[in-house]
């Protein structure tokens, strides 16, 4: 998908090159999100939320901008939780495309597919062509990865992403970083970034003034959701000591399938729906497995993320809007 | 290493046996649903039966969390969850593909030892076989 040049993204994105467009234009393609749909509003460096389904009733500032995260799209998945994954993940586009003004561009937060099977790719893909932002950034969730280590997903969206799959950009005087913590799970454990991609991180932020907003992006949520159902990330805890010094770090994460938030100093966590299907809250369940629930209820569980950004005006705003 | 690995990630259907063995009925056609894959025979191109010790996936967990063999017994794991589970050792000796609710995938243990093994999409689910 073709990503535009954009005056304000920069060659953060690639460390072993001082090249721009190409890298940065690169990043961009690397980068989408999948299954939910949160409009968010960047506002003063704070980002803020709501659903999609209000969020295209309200008026965006000028000088603002807007983004969109969606996530787990689970593309192949076809249990009695959602057996029709693509209707609700179009439903998601067309919510997405009524925004106005169009959100600056896409973040997918992994679980493009279910089980990386030929063809699930190619049908997320099909249909990201109709969405109206054309800068989709990708992160990988375990189930793009675990079959064949990231080789496909890395192929498809890994240009000008660092390691087996992370990177950064700046947008309008943010910083945005897509990390991958799904890569070679251990036995036991939970998400994990590890060393090197740690370490990146580290470089990654340590030249940014402490004023500049961050926006964090990854597949499973960087803080403890619920551990006993792997909702937490083992090495998270240091990712977050090298951003606690910024005035405003939001973290996107996606992989619960449910909205989840919470605030910790000047962090602020989130986590989007999915498009595919729900999952129960923490242990409300003797498992996390598909939610199921009655067809007409479906679409209220499903939803995307609009986060909107306006200048010098506080946070973030971030929306959630179901699909219903 | 003389270990063997086999996978059923095509249709099938499965039924449960007697003192642990199960027969596996290969189809060439999609698979019906699970009720009906219990329920009625199915047009057979291949039947393979399944000796030997079985775990379930349900629930995302393996059952029994730990079972103990003599070497050369093949472990056949049955997912009956509604997820995409894996069996895969935490060393990676084995692994199946992502098995579908229904699916299953055996192992043959040639070398004694304790191989803890666990869900590559669900990592906290971990159970072991332990090979005398």
């Amino acid at each position: 998908m073709a990503g535009h040049p954009d005056a304000h993204h920069h060659h953060r994105i690639q460390e072993d090159t001082g090249n721009d467009g190409l890298n940065r234009r690169g990043f961009l393609e690397c980068m989408a999100w999948v299954g939910t749909g949160l409009l968010w509003t960047v506002s003063g460096g704070i980002l803020s939320s709501r659903r999609l389904a209000f969020a295209a009733d309200e008026q965006i500032p000028r000088g603002s901008f807007s983004f969109v995260q969606i996530s787990d799209s689970h593309i192949g998945f076809a249990a009695d939780a959602n057996r029709d994954v693509t209707a609700t993940l179009q439903v998601a586009i067309e919510r997405i495309n009524a925004l106005q003004p169009a959100p600056a561009f896409l973040l997918h937060t992994g679980d493009l597919t279910h089980g990386q099977k030929p063809g699930e790719f190619d049908t997320l893909a099909e249909h990201l062509k109709s969405v109206a932002p054309k800068q989709v950034f990708y992160v990988p969730g375990e189930h793009d990865v675990f079959a064949d280590g990231g080789k496909e997903f890395l192929a498809r969206h890994g240009r000008g992403l660092v390691g087996n799959g992370w990177g950064s950009f700046d947008y309008q005087g943010i910083h945005f970083i897509g990390l991958n913590n799904v890569a070679d799970l251990k036995a036991g454990g939970l998400g994990t970034l590890g060393d090197g991609q740690l370490e990146w991180l580290e470089r990654d932020v340590a030249g940014l003034s402490s004023s500049t907003p961050i926006v964090v992006f990854a597949h499973i949520p960087l803080w403890a959701v619920y551990p006993a159902w792997g909702w937490g990330t083992d090495d998270g805890e240091r990712a977050l000591s090298y951003l606690r010094r910024f005035g405003s770090v939001t973290v996107l994460n996606g992989h619960i399938h449910q909205i989840m938030r919470k605030v910790e100093g000047n962090i602020t966590f989130h986590t989007a729906m999915s498009t595919a299907f729900p999952q129960p809250a923490p242990g409300t369940a003797p498992s996390p497995g598909p939610m199921k629930v009655p067809a007409d209820r479906l679409r209220g569980l499903l939803g995307v993320t609009h986060v909107s950004l306006v200048p010098n005006a506080g946070p973030l705003a971030i929306i959630d809007s179901t699909l219903a | 290493m003389t270990t063997q690995e086999h996978h059923t990630s095509t249709a099938y259907a499965w039924r449960a046996a007697a003192a642990g063995a199960a027969v596996i009925v290969l189809l060439a056609t999609p698979a019906p649903s699970r009720a009906a894959q219990i329920e009625a025979p199915m047009p057979m191109t291949r039947v393979a039966k399944i000796e030997g010790p079985q775990v379930t996936i349900d629930n995302f967990a393996f059952n029994p969390a730990t079972l103990t063999i003599p070497a050369g017994t093949t472990v056949t794991w049955a997912n009956q969850d509604d997820m995409l589970h894996t069996v895969t050792a935490a060393n990676r000796l084995f692994s199946s593909k992502g098995l579908e609710t229904g699916d299953v995938y055996s192992y043959t243990f040639t070398t004694p030892g304790t191989y803890t093994y666990f869900c590559s999409l669900h990592p906290r689910m971990t159970a072991t076989i332990i090979v005398k």
